[in-house]
């Protein structure tokens, strides 16, 4: 190959110039583009740069403890991870990259979309808490995809741990996610992720139990490790708190009442702390604690038995003969009619041209000629079918919301219901028609539309029983320290005083029920304890439609609330059996948290005391009698 | 043809001081990057390379760059053997086969195939008498850069095949290029398009739609771009000083010791600093031109002019796609970035600079 290397002065003239100047000008724009960044957008950059190098990981404060009476733990917390996304420095993240995570952390990727574009109007420097209960197989993914997410955060938290399981679950209540309701009305104390009481003692003692979260300010690469700490604000953890929960009692009732469906409360009227209180079925707030899946959360949702509903305090049901007592109270303290009144029953009555069955009609007998004391001993529906016509709707409607039937008590719980006491008045606003006469024989025994809570009856018999002082049940412990930062309630009394005589009547009626032969409470009969109660069975639909369809599955709720001792009692128990089909399935229950109540007031005594107390129990027969000797009215 | 005896005075020692200013500022910069990670020992290495580059820009400055074109021939059969060697046995980083092993080092070929080129169209070019290139010639430029080009390509290394393209372009222009010319070979390039767009691998398409649609997603494909403008934007005017740039320590700007180094430097030493380098790579192309205005023939004016493109080009498309003027290619600064192969070829195109400078005074 030949070259030739021609001189050529005039060669590219103008051109290289030309070069210079576009050089020139590129070079300014270039340095233009870098004015705009360095000078113009300089403030808007360099807090991205620290927000991309600065990351903020809270500190969660971990929730109070819950406490029984004694100090013995309720509620309890357990180290866990959770794994977080940060969002300080990424507006967006794609799809693609929610389901790698989705996939990695073995969530839900349309539920994680969910919840990210929920979040996208939350400000950046709060993170997303996307898994509790992280595994070490989590925290590994976490950790070993930090190039690709660098996002993520594992944190220790301190996760709420219920050792009681199903156990006074619906009581104690849940943890879960704030709301956005909940944040709305209190932005001050929530934020977005918050773990909140849901439910129950959690939810109502919610603003002591929380503690306030701390921060820890660190600095991070770009694959999000930590390379150093800038400074840490320490959370400071919640209080714990104390109940008046005896969890003893409590486990007592949880036994006795076994798998049954039902509700026990047992609570002292002198007082008003309530001891120990059931909802069965149950469910076990530890699958809140960590996020419960759906499945399960639907499960319990569509259980026909409620298991999330706490029976004790939002079960309205009628009470069936329990009520008898009201009315009985209605009638003697209106002097409407004597303790001596006397009835005959034939195992049924007719009035207003109604034949009303006594519930002994199926065994072919009435309870023949009987008073008020064998009345409510043996709960003849005769004898109040007649009380009920003598004494009139409005007056029973009057005795029975006196004393504490058909609106709430107050307890410090959320949720309570009210119950309903029926009256023309009620009918005339919610069916827009005059009252049936003959309602009021149904409601006279607790039937009909009569509505009550387990709790109302027993905070109603422990302030008959307390001779007209009805004080509010609550769970908070009074000495509770933290009362200072929790409205607690106040121990308020209600008083509505009733006559000797018709207390006298009352209570050693109560008292025949369980220890007389032939009383329909015998079953919560226990040597060396005064215990006085009512049985209820009460009609789930009416008996007729029972006979006609034969079936099973609509057995009678069994009821019976008992207290001991029967002269100012110290305990009232409360037990509901729902389809338990006669009361006698329920008053065994009462007995039995009675009983571990006192035995463990009384340490158990030698053998030779306990057959000493025996001896007098049987010599004194009647409990006033025997109560007075013990007890100061 | 009468030479004047080259005396030392005549190198071009500016050129040179620019050029080992730039060079040392890299040098101080990849440092500052990588004194806290593994790379600790990267700017030592950088040194040596520019010691070496200056020796090999003055040893190349006193041969006669026509003998050194007309070894050209020569020069580009070694050169597309050397890059399909890099094909077969190449060394490979990050699933790129751009280096061949060479007595201890790598050595990555295209970055020297450019010289070829650049040799190859001062000699198609140099004895042009008419006003524009013909079809033959523009034939001829297309084999010249076209053939490294595809195997550059299939490394695959996108970034420096593209740098091939100023250098020819600049020839071109140089000698004159007729508009009916340039409407054939759009329209040829034009058509070429979606067969190009075919060949592309997924990241670089990728690279192409983020840069069209910036911020989609900041951790994904456009995270680089994102990162590196934070890291200017928030030098400031003077910067955060030497050491203190968190972008590039805490590893949020990807290489920042090699690629994005201006990204990193421009964080640290802020607007002022960019302004100076920017200021004396301007200095350097226009000391370049002003050689190529005043070289002794065509073939002189041709080789400078095309080294200068290919400066230009890669400042201004590094540079620029620093703060997301154009999308990210893998182009290093020139100088600047860390790598052997770059900084030597640098050094030997200003060599050849040099050489067409001290030969500017003939008869």
């Amino acid at each position: 190959m030949q070259f030739h290397f021609p001189q050529d002065d005039r060669f590219a003239g103008w051109k290289i110039p030309f070069l210079q100047y576009s050089i020139a000008a590129a070079f300014a724009v270039l340095l233009i583009g870098y004015w705009r960044l360095q000078i113009g957008q300089h403030n808007l950059y360099l807090d991205q740069a620290e927000r991309n190098r600065i990351r903020n990981l809270p500190i969660i404060a971990p929730r109070g403890r819950i406490l029984d009476r004694n100090g013995k733990v309720l509620v309890d917390n357990t180290p866990a991870f959770s794994v977080l996304l940060m969002r300080e420095n990424s507006a967006a993240v794609s799809p693609e990259r929610l389901e790698g995570m989705a996939r990695g952390l073995q969530i839900d990727p349309e539920e994680l979309k969910q919840q990210v574009a929920d979040a996208a109007l939350l400000p950046h420097f709060q993170p997303l808490l996307l898994k509790q209960s992280a595994t070490i197989e989590d925290a590994a993914f976490v950790e070993s995809h930090q190039t690709e997410y660098p996002e993520l955060a594992v944190i220790q938290v301190q996760q709420r741990l219920y050792p009681l399981h199903t156990a006074m679950a619906p009581v104690l209540g849940y943890v879960g996610e704030v709301s956005e309701d909940m944040i709305a009305k209190d932005e001050t104390h929530y934020k977005p992720g918050d773990q909140v009481g849901k439910f129950g003692i959690e939810r109502a003692y919610d603003a002591a139990l929380s503690g306030r979260d701390g921060m820890r300010r660190v600095i991070v690469n770009s694959r999000g490790q930590e390379v150093g700490s800038m400074n840490t604000i320490n959370a400071s953890p919640g209080n714990d708190f104390r109940l008046t929960i005896d969890l003893d009692v409590q486990m007592a009732a949880e036994t006795a009442l076994g798998d049954r469906e039902g509700a026990v409360v047992a609570f002292d009227p002198r007082t008003g702390e309530v001891l120990a209180m059931v909802s069965h079925p149950s469910f076990d707030p530890n699958e809140f604690a960590k996020r419960i899946d759906k499945a399960t959360w639907q499960h319990l949702m569509d259980d026909p038995a409620k298991p999330m509903m706490n029976k004790a305090i939002q079960a309205q049901l009628a009470p069936g003969s329990v009520f008898k007592i009201f009315t009985a109270t209605a009638g003697l303290e209106t002097g409407e009619i004597k303790p001596e009144f006397t009835v005959y029953c034939p195992g049924a009555v007719t009035i207003y041209g109604h034949t009303y069955h006594d519930w002994t009609f199926d065994k072919g007998h009435g309870h023949g000629s009987v008073d008020m004391h064998n009345a409510i001993v043996h709960s003849c529906d005769v004898y109040f079918y007649t009380l009920g016509k003598i004494i009139g709707i409005d007056k029973i409607a009057y005795f029975a919301k006196s004393m504490g039937l058909g609106a709430r008590t107050g307890i410090d719980l959320p949720g309570e219901s009210s119950g309903l006491i029926p009256s023309p008045e009620w009918v005339e606003a919610a069916f827009k028609r005059q009252w049936w006469a003959g309602e009021t024989m149904s409601v006279a025994i607790g039937q009909g539309a009569v509505e009550v809570t387990p709790l109302q009856l027993a905070y109603a018999y422990g302030g008959i029983a307390s001779g007209g002082v009805f004080r509010r049940p609550h769970l908070a412990f009074p000495t509770e320290p933290n009362s200072l930062h929790v409205s607690l309630p106040q121990n308020t009394e209600h008083r509505f005083p009733l006559k000797e005589q018709t207390l006298d009547t009352l209570l050693k009626g109560l008292w025949g029920v369980v220890n007389e032969g032939g009383g329909t409470g015998a079953g919560a009969r226990c040597p060396g304890l005064e215990i006085g109660g009512k049985t209820g069975t009460a009609q789930v639909v009416s008996a007729e439609l029972q006979k006609s369809a034969h079936k099973s599955n609509f057995n009678n709720n069994a009821w019976f609330v008992g207290f001991s001792p029967v002269n100012e009692p110290n305990i009232v128990v409360a037990a509901l059996v729902m389809q338990g089909g006669h009361s006698a399935v329920a008053s065994p229950i009462a007995k039995e948290v009675i009983k571990t109540y006192f035995d463990k007031k009384n340490p158990v005594k030698s053998p030779a005391q306990q057959a000493q107390a025996k001896l007098v129990s049987q010599v004194t027969g009647n409990p006033r009698d025997a109560a007075g000797k013990t007890e100061h009215r | 043809m009468i030479r004047k005896v080259l005396n030392f005075h005549d190198t071009d020692w500016l050129l040179l001081a620019i050029a080992v200013a730039i060079a040392a500022i890299g040098v101080v910069e990849i440092y500052s990057t990588t004194a806290h990670s593994v790379l600790a020992a990267e700017y030592k290495s950088q040194i040596k390379w520019i010691l070496l580059g200056c020796v090999a820009a003055l040893v190349i400055s006193r041969i006669d760059y026509h003998a050194i074109i007309e070894r050209v021939p020569w020069f580009f059969v070694i050169g597309i053997i050397a890059l399909a060697g890099v094909l077969v046995s190449g060394h490979s980083i990050n699933k790129a086969r751009r280096w061949l092993s060479l007595g201890g080092t790598t050595l990555q070929v295209s970055e020297l195939v450019k010289l070829v080129i650049i040799l190859g169209v001062a000699a198609i070019l140099a004895d042009k008498r008419g006003k524009s290139v013909t079809w033959k010639d523009l034939v001829k430029l297309g084999i010249l850069a076209g053939v490294p080009a595809v195997l550059v390509i299939l490394e695959p290394d996108l970034g420096t095949a593209l740098t091939f393209f100023p250098i020819v372009v600049a020839g071109a222009f140089l000698i004159g290029v007729q508009l009916r010319q340039i409407a054939v070979l759009a329209l040829l390039g034009f058509l070429m398009l979606p067969v190009a767009w075919h060949f592309t691998k997924p990241y670089q398409r990728e690279r192409v739609m983020t840069f069209i649609h910036p911020t989609q997603d900041t951790r994904g494909s456009s995270y680089q771009a994102t990162q590196s403008k934070i890291a200017i934007g928030s030098g400031g005017f003077w910067g955060k000083g030497i050491g203190n740039g968190t972008q590039s320590r805490l590893g949020f700007i990807p290489v920042s010791h090699a690629d994005f180094i201006f990204a990193a430097f421009s964080e640290e030493q802020g607007f002022a600093g960019t302004l100076f380098v920017m200021l004396l790579y301007f200095a350097l192309l226009l000391r370049l031109l002003d050689g190529a205005q005043m070289a002794g023939d065509r073939a002189g004016t041709l080789l400078v002019v095309c080294f200068a493109s290919l400066l230009f080009f890669q400042i201004f498309v590094n540079v620029g796609m620093m703060i997301g003027f154009l999308p990210i290619t893998g182009i290093p600064l020139p100088l600047m970035s860390q790598g052997g192969s770059s900084v030597l070829s640098t050094f030997l195109g200003l060599g050849l600079a040099m050489s067409v400078n001290m030969r500017r005074l003939v008869n």
